[in-house]
């Protein structure tokens, strides 16, 4: 059932948010460190697992599917309801400041990928 | 008669953002085919379309119009992050074990890249002070490091507000620059699409940037960002800063 796709996605997102927000505590943020991240990695291992039991039918594989297709249009809406104003009436520091940096990150990129990169050594 | 209409899309904010959304898309797939010749992803162009419909409201976009309300509960944090956490499907085990030390010393050198870029520019721009310096140079991390890192170290609003809006435009640059410059930096596989996630840091602009990239490559950028945030609320306010101290007292 698709459900069940659903709900062990549900599983692995809030499981990995009480350990971010866990970690968060533990180092005197008030926040999440991670949490989407800790909730990918379980649901790469809980796919893993239930595809060798043979458990992941197609059903169940589409409810999680369906979420991960929402993505794009997630992302529209969330550039529709950013503070653009702010980012505009935040003045030349502001946009310097975001703008060169962001750029600059661009071209570390290629450097760092350098480390361990299967494909290059 | 368009009483009763606004009425229905407003109890059914949700659905009518799905409804918006969709043409939004839609006319997006066929502007990038038609107009562009296939030359701007589709995607691309949705989310300027987005940007630009923000500025219709406030400081939540669009949807402080009351009839768009919806579009705050479909691009909020709580339906992107399971989006996010459901495109895992997509990734390899193998890929990540791979990228791990280069993900992590990308996650260290964005944040402290990041900050004292922000902290050169507004000292270039005329402050002076250790408070302000950090709190622009968090701004310059995410939008979310910024106000943290203001508020525990009490800074002024306006130079909060700053610090905001450089998150912002960050998350604006990232979005719409990645695409363009992803071939000249060698974004095109999971690997340097990891350490990308780890340089740049703000959820929104790395996932939003690399949909519109690869979409493919949207996992690997997203599990390195999530935890950028975090690490600049912890360096930002306390090492950062205290190391700026001995400059500026």
């Amino acid at each position: 059932m698709t459900i069940y796709g659903v709900a062990l996605l549900a599983f692995c997102f809030l499981i990995g948010k009480v350990v971010g927000s866990s970690l968060g505590v533990a180092i005197g943020i008030n926040g999440d460190v991670g949490g989407v991240g800790f909730a990918m990695i379980l649901l790469i291992f809980a796919n893993q697992y239930l595809k060798k039991k043979g458990w992941l039918k197609p059903e169940t594989k589409g409810g999680i599917l369906f979420w991960s297709s929402m993505y794009l249009p997630i992302i529209v809406a969330m550039a529709a309801t950013l503070n653009v104003k702010a980012a505009a009436s935040g003045g030349m520091l502001a946009v310097l400041a975001g703008a060169l940096v962001t750029i600059g990150a661009f071209f570390i990129v290629p450097i760092i990928s350098k480390i361990g990169n299967p494909s290059k050594q | 008669m368009i009483e009763i209409i606004e009425k229905v899309l407003m109890k059914n904010g949700l659905l009518f953002a799905f409804l918006f959304v969709g043409v939004i898309m839609l006319f997006s797939v066929w502007a990038s085919r038609k107009i562009t010749r296939d030359k701007i992803p589709g995607v691309a162009i949705a989310i300027l379309i987005g940007l630009g419909l923000a500025f219709f409201g406030d400081k939540k976009g669009i949807s402080d119009i009351p009839i768009f309300a919806g579009m705050a509960l479909l691009g909020g944090s709580m339906l992107r992050d399971f989006a996010v956490v459901a495109t895992a499907m997509g990734a390899d085990l193998d890929k990540i074990r791979h990228a791990g030390l280069a993900g992590l010393v990308s996650l260290l050198v964005g944040v402290a890249f990041s900050f004292f870029g922000g902290v050169i520019i507004a000292f270039a721009m005329g402050y002076q002070d250790a408070i302000s310096l950090a709190t622009i140079g968090a701004g310059a991390c995410t939008y979310i490091v910024g106000p943290v890192t203001g508020t525990a170290l009490g800074a002024s609003s306006e130079v909060i507000a700053i610090s905001v809006a450089a998150g912002v435009v960050k998350t604006i640059v990232a979005t719409i620059g990645t695409p363009f410059i992803a071939k000249y930096i060698g974004l095109d596989n999971p690997h340097s699409a990891i350490v990308f996630g780890g340089l740049i840091g703000t959820t929104s602009g790395v996932t939003a940037g690399l949909a519109a990239t690869d979409p493919k490559l949207v996992p690997y950028g997203a599990l390195t960002a999530t935890f950028y945030t975090g690490l600049g609320c912890l360096l930002c306010p306390s090492i950062f800063y205290l190391a700026l101290k001995i400059f500026f007292s």
